[in-house]
């Protein structure tokens, strides 16, 4: 396992690679450059602001530059806020938006853990279709939906919450967000919970730790829960990338600082060095992620091997 | 475990109601303003800014040489006075002595020779250095044939410091309310590089220094005691929140989270209007909002045809009901607004609607287009829920009279780009703000060496009575007469075909005071106070 | 022993033998909710394609009198509207009303002005969404003077109008051909590459198990929407584009999940004793791998196609997605979005559209995977 794991930490860097100078090359072929609005430059104008960043260097140079300067942890001063640098804006971000990703995958696994054994035990009744239905409205409706209502009523109606700001992270305005971004992935564990729990307590050594008088609970927890964890380990695992990296819509609708807006803005304005930033960022995230899936694989069904 | 996060959430809950409604507040004493400004500046040095979004901050950070109050007046800056020589050419600036910076030190005449320079130092790579093109040498220097200490620039005394023209400017006062010739403190600069605009480094001679910026969440300018009229200066803080989601942004101003906001969801507008009332404020800004039509290309190289479809096109529809009235049916390029200039409207302004549409199947049909055989037409325009609907609404209006119309949306970057790169289209979906109360500044995008010519529009006649207008700069009222004269040649040859003119609209709460309506929309926080 | 004991084993009836799939349907077809929610999906299917055609408004039809206006049982204009239209039909004339009546469904309005009135104007009447079949019933002799009539053009919105003008039922409908078209097609070509991707690497395992994955790692490490992006700009707005964009980044977590699946299923003691028999290794595949995956594959397919449809209403959010006039479920859902609190109708009704269908494509999903259960024979 651990000849596996290194095996793995020394394939993400060729990776990481290959991530870079796709993403580099692909972002300048696109039309449009970083300098292009409302009002126009004027040749000479545009002339000089490329050369300051270093655009009118031949690409391979260009490349090369870059490269150098990741080795060295530079990433570059961000085209379109050129006030910070990439570093900085990731600095300032990347700790908002994985405080509140992590706090929604928590309380997704949780709840939605919850609700998928609750369904899976209560197989078609009552109980089952309603967490199926809920679970569905939840996943269904889009989070550019659920965050307006969640505005509308805990912010206007009810008084209870701002409507939006970071606010130096004091507990009320993340409530919104956290809650936003948890409701559909509570809905999707619950499902997934409730389908794999259904299959595990079918298995026969349920049966017979049934049959031997343990308690539903014992059951469930010690024997059931740990085969069917695994369609939900790797949901999570790319789920957790994608939410700890921010959320461009619940980070716009309310205002949040954090970094899941570069990942559309910095595509949209052609700011090639936070793209690059954010592409670097995202890679590594999954790469990580997925690693900790595939051992967490191992640890709960013996029966993987990586041979 | 089941039971464990059980607990968990039900811990999660409770602590969730109790710290319901606890917002963190400022110290009780401070007056405090929360501004929505829609965008983050894209940097706070005036000589890297170019949207009317930085110009809001920066205008409350500086002093240039003259100002605008809350009325976009003109009134001192820096300077306390000025003259101007016989032949408009030279301008001698008398520097304020209480004039200092944040740090202490004196503001002096050295200080904006050292700005200027700077911003046409192409090294700086400043967007808006076509600004003080008028400035004698300011081009050469931009363009790198000259050195910066070229410019005609010079500190005759610490407090005095001349300007030398290219020709004679009377709109030069007001380009100088521009952020880009504000001054910058040169041993900040030399000091700390780009550090220099970080908070807590960046020295500035306004109303306000710079307390704090967090990218996407707010900036903190907190008041400056330092300022020769701090005395005057109700607020303590001012907060930009960057409200790019107009929705939110509503709702915060609703619940009291923002005191103004500087723009609304143009849809929503008779539903805000029957909600704010008051608070709610519209009015005309100097912004016109056109098509740019591909003079260089058949079919649309045919005056007739360019007039053809823009008296086809209904504004008045547009503006009540694809803008729900936050737009004004516009005419001619130059919007209303600027005293002692009158816009040339085109000749079909006044005729009905009627009228004008039969005269251009007349057209159209002469030139071989009818419903059954019709002419094909591409509107290009940038991502956007109003230049869509609009783009949408033109497109049903022409179907009847012979004209098939396809639209092609791309974002603002590829969409702005295609057209700087003399990209291909028919027509393309264009806006633009005036940088300074002057016509100039309008009509000079149709200018055949301009970069916002996106029309190629090359009229020999419009270039001499431009250039007529610039020589007669000694004689403003003859002057406004041949930039009018300028813009007859302008529309009648349906050079760009302009639609709407632009409003402000502003959110205001009646908490504030000093926020008072302009064409430029322009509220200094210096004049503005809060109760 | 007498002989009945030997007559009961002639006796017995030939048993019919019961393959996996009639198993399978039998199953389905005594799930009520999965049967219900079949029915429903059909009927959704027939009103999207079909129902355009029978609502009496195009999609695209802007009607000026009419922006953001609410749904209602009854026809418009209201009595209160025709009023407002009226006087704003006169407006355009440029000229000054003197009076109006309405006579059944007919309003007749006399109009006055300093000079001679044109004729022509009563287009303007025509033109609004209000009236139609306008004439000019008379005109004084010094022309000064004219009274026109029109009809009132009786229109029902059934869910109200939208910010342009259009009407929403046909909106709705038509945008439900394009959600549930690239619904399908980018689910089934996620699943499909998925499957194939995933199964095979699981299976076969080792090194191709490793590259294989690394090649997803690297897919997975480009952002989906710098991703997009890049297959936007290259092949421009293409409808085909969009599914395919979609499906091809749907893909990666459809094979992971497989992939796993298929680690464990190899080490099944099925699996070793196929083995031992000495079946192919795609017969394997065939006929115990893939069979043993789709109950996890058809759950999550199910999740899939929601998600296709968010993040195609995503992309519209940025303007990437569905290109005017034509439109979906996302795009109407985020616009109305926006408008909650003033237009609630804008968001309410495409969004019950949706869910409605989601949560039958969810019931079904469910019949489905509980009918090809292997186990619960």
């Amino acid at each position: 396992m651990v000849m596996y794991v290194l095996r793995r930490l020394l394939t993400a860097i060729p990776t990481l690679f290959v991530v870079v100078t796709l993403a580099f090359f692909l972002i300048r072929i696109a039309p449009g450059g970083p300098f292009n609005q409302e009002r126009g430059l004027s040749p000479e104008i545009r002339a000089n602001i490329e050369a300051q960043f270093g655009l009118d260097d031949p690409l391979w140079l260009q490349y090369v530059n870059y490269l150098n300067n990741l080795a060295h942890g530079n990433f570059g001063p961000s085209y379109n806020l050129p006030d910070f640098t990439v570093g900085e804006l990731f600095a300032t971000g990347l700790p908002i938006s994985v405080q509140l990703g992590a706090m929604a995958l928590t309380l997704a696994l949780l709840v939605g853990g919850m609700l998928g054994i609750v369904a899976a035990l209560k197989q078609n009744r009552w109980e089952d279709y309603a967490v199926i239905a809920t679970a569905t409205a939840g996943s269904t409706i889009p989070t550019f939906v659920i965050a307006p209502i969640i505005q509308l009523v805990f912010g206007l109606i009810w008084n209870l919450l701002p409507i939006g700001g970071w606010n130096d992270g004091a507990w009320p305005n993340k409530v919104g967000p956290v809650l936003t971004l948890a409701l559909p992935q509570i809905a999707i564990v619950a499902r997934l919970m409730r389908g794999s729990m259904i299959e595990a307590l079918r298995a026969h050594h349920i049966r017979t730790a049934r049959a031997l008088g343990l308690s539903d609970w014992s059951v469930i927890v010690k024997h059931a829960l740990r085969g069917a964890v695994l369609p939900i380990v790797s949901y999570a695992g790319p789920a957790a990338a994608a939410l700890l990296t921010g959320s461009v819509i619940v980070e716009t609708i309310f205002a949040i600082p954090g970094v899941g807006r570069y990942f559309v803005e910095a595509a949209l304005n052609r700011d090639y060095t936070l793209v690059m930033g954010t592409v670097v960022v995202i890679a590594i995230f999954t790469i990580v992620f997925n690693l900790i899936v595939d051992i967490l694989y191992a640890v709960v069904d013996p029966r993987v091997r990586y041979d | 475990m089941v039971l464990k996060s059980l607990l968990r959430a039900t811990v999660f809950a409770s602590s969730l109601m109790m710290a319901g409604g606890v917002f963190v507040s400022p110290a009780l004493s401070e007056v405090v303003y929360n501004r929505g400004n829609s965008a983050d500046p894209e940097s706070l040095d005036p000589h890297k800014t170019s949207t009317v979004y930085e110009a809001h901050i920066l205008r409350d950070l500086f002093e240039g040489l003259v100002m605008q109050d809350q009325n976009a007046d003109l009134i001192p800056g820096a300077a306390e006075s000025w003259t101007v020589s016989d032949d408009g050419l030279v301008y001698t600036f008398k520097l304020r002595a209480d004039a200092v910076w944040s740090d202490g030190s004196t503001v002096t005449a050295d200080d904006f020779v050292y700005a200027f320079r700077r911003l046409e130092d192409p090294a700086t790579g400043a967007e808006y250095a076509s600004m003080l093109y008028v400035v004698k040498n300011g081009e050469e220097v931009n363009t790198g044939k000259m050195k910066p200490e070229e410019l005609a620039v010079r500190a005759v005394d610490p407090t005095t410091f001349e300007v030398t023209l290219k020709a004679p400017t009377p709109y030069f006062l007001e380009m100088l309310t521009h952020q880009s010739s504000y001054p910058v403190n040169k041993a900040s600069i030399e000091k700390l590089g780009a550090d220099w605009i970080k908070p807590g480094n960046l020295v500035s001679n306004g109303a306000f220094t710079l307390a704090e910026f967090v990218p996407n969440d707010h900036i903190k300018l907190v008041k400056n005691p330092k300022f020769h009229d701090a005395a005057n200066v109700k607020l303590d803080v001012v907060n930009y929140f960057p409200t790019e989601d107009r929705s939110t942004a509503i709702k915060r101003f609703e619940a009291g989270e923002l005191d103004s906001n500087d723009d609304i969801p143009t849809e929503q507008l008779a539903d805000l209007k029957a909600k704010f009332g008051d608070q709610l404020r519209i009015g005309p800004y100097l912004g016109t909002y056109y098509y740019a039509i591909k003079m260089d290309k058949a079919p649309w190289d045919n005056v007739e045809l360019r007039n053809a479809v823009s008296m086809a096109i209904d504004r008045d529809f547009l503006a009540e009901k694809v803008w729900q009235n936050s737009m004004l049916p516009g005419y001619s390029m130059v919007p209303p607004g600027i005293e002692g200039y009158t816009p040339a409207l085109a000749s079909f302004a006044e005729e009905s609607q009627i009228d004008r549409e039969d005269k251009a199947k007349a057209i159209l049909e002469k030139l071989g287009y009818t419903p059954e055989k019709p002419l094909k037409m591409e509107i290009r325009y940038n991502t956007s829920e109003n230049h869509k609907n609009t783009a949408v609404a033109i497109q049903e209006q022409l179907k009847p009279l012979g004209i098939e119309v396809t639209m092609v949306n791309t974002d603002t970057k590829t969409h702005y780009g295609h057209l700087e790169q003399k990209g291909d289209f028919d027509v393309a979906r264009a806006g633009w703000i005036a940088d300074y109360k002057d016509p100039e500044s309008f009509l000079g995008i149709s200018r055949k060496a301009s970069g916002n010519n996106y029309s190629n529009y090359n009229s020999a006649k419009f270039e001499e009575l431009m250039d007529k207008a610039a020589a007669d700069g000694g004689k403003p009222e003859l002057r406004l007469k041949d930039m009018s004269e300028a813009e007859r040649v302008l529309i009648d040859d349906v050079g760009q075909i302009p639609l709407l003119y632009y409003s402000y609209k502003n959110l205001v709460s009646p908490k504030l005071t000093g926020f008072d309506e302009n064409v430029m929309d322009v509220h200094p926080s210096r004049f503005v106070s809060k109760q | 022993m007498t002989d009945a004991a030997l007559d009961t084993v002639g006796a017995a009836e030939p048993r019919q033998g019961r393959s996996l799939w009639d198993d399978a349907w039998a199953r389905l077809r005594a799930n009520k909710a999965a049967m219900a929610s079949l029915f429903f999906l059909a009927a959704m299917a027939i009103a999207c394609i079909a129902g355009p055609w029978l609502v009496p408004h195009t999609y695209t039809t802007i009607y000026g009198d009419y922006v953001r206006t609410p749904p209602s049982l009854s026809a418009y204009p209201k009595a209160d509207m025709v009023e407002t239209a009226l006087a704003e039909a006169v407006k355009r004339m440029r000229v000054d009303i003197k009076e109006w009546r309405q006579d059944g469904d007919r309003v007749f309005v006399t109009v006055e002005s300093g000079r001679e009135v044109d004729e022509r104007n009563v287009r303007y009447l025509d033109r609004s969404d209000t009236f139609g079949d306008a004439k000019v019933e008379s005109k004084s002799d010094d022309g000064r003077t004219m009274v026109l009539s029109a009809s009132i053009k009786q229109q029902y919105f059934l869910l109200g109008t939208d910010n342009v003008g259009r009407d929403l039922l046909s909106r709705t409908l038509m945008a439900g051909r394009i959600s549930l078209a690239i619904g399908l097609l980018a689910g089934v070509t996620a699943v499909v590459i998925g499957v194939i991707y995933g199964a095979t690497a699981g299976f076969i395992g080792g090194r191709t198990d490793e590259v294989m994955m690394r090649i997803v790692d690297v897919l997975y490490s480009l952002p989906f929407i710098f991703f997009v992006i890049m297959l936007v700009v290259f092949f421009g707005r293409n409808f085909v584009l969009m599914f395919l964009a979609v499906g091809a980044v749907l893909w990666l977590d459809m094979a992971r999940i497989v992939r796993g699946q298929a680690l464990s299923i190899r080490r099944q003691e099925y699996i070793q004793a196929a083995e031992a028999l000495g079946v192919t290794r795609s017969g394997i595949l065939i006929r115990h791998v893939v069979p043993n995956l789709l109950g996890p594959v058809v759950i999550y397919m199910t999740l899939l196609v929601p998600q296709v449809i968010i993040l195609e209403s995503f992309l519209s959010f940025l303007g990437l997605g569905v290109q005017e006039p034509m439109t979906s479920w996302g795009v109407l859902i985020s616009a109305g979005a926006k408008n909650i609190g003033s237009a609630n109708w804008l968001l309410l009704f495409p969004a019950i559209f949706l869910v409605s269908t989601l949560l039958a494509l969810n019931f079904v999903g469910d019949g489905l995977r509980d009918a090809l259960d292997p186990r619960d024979r």
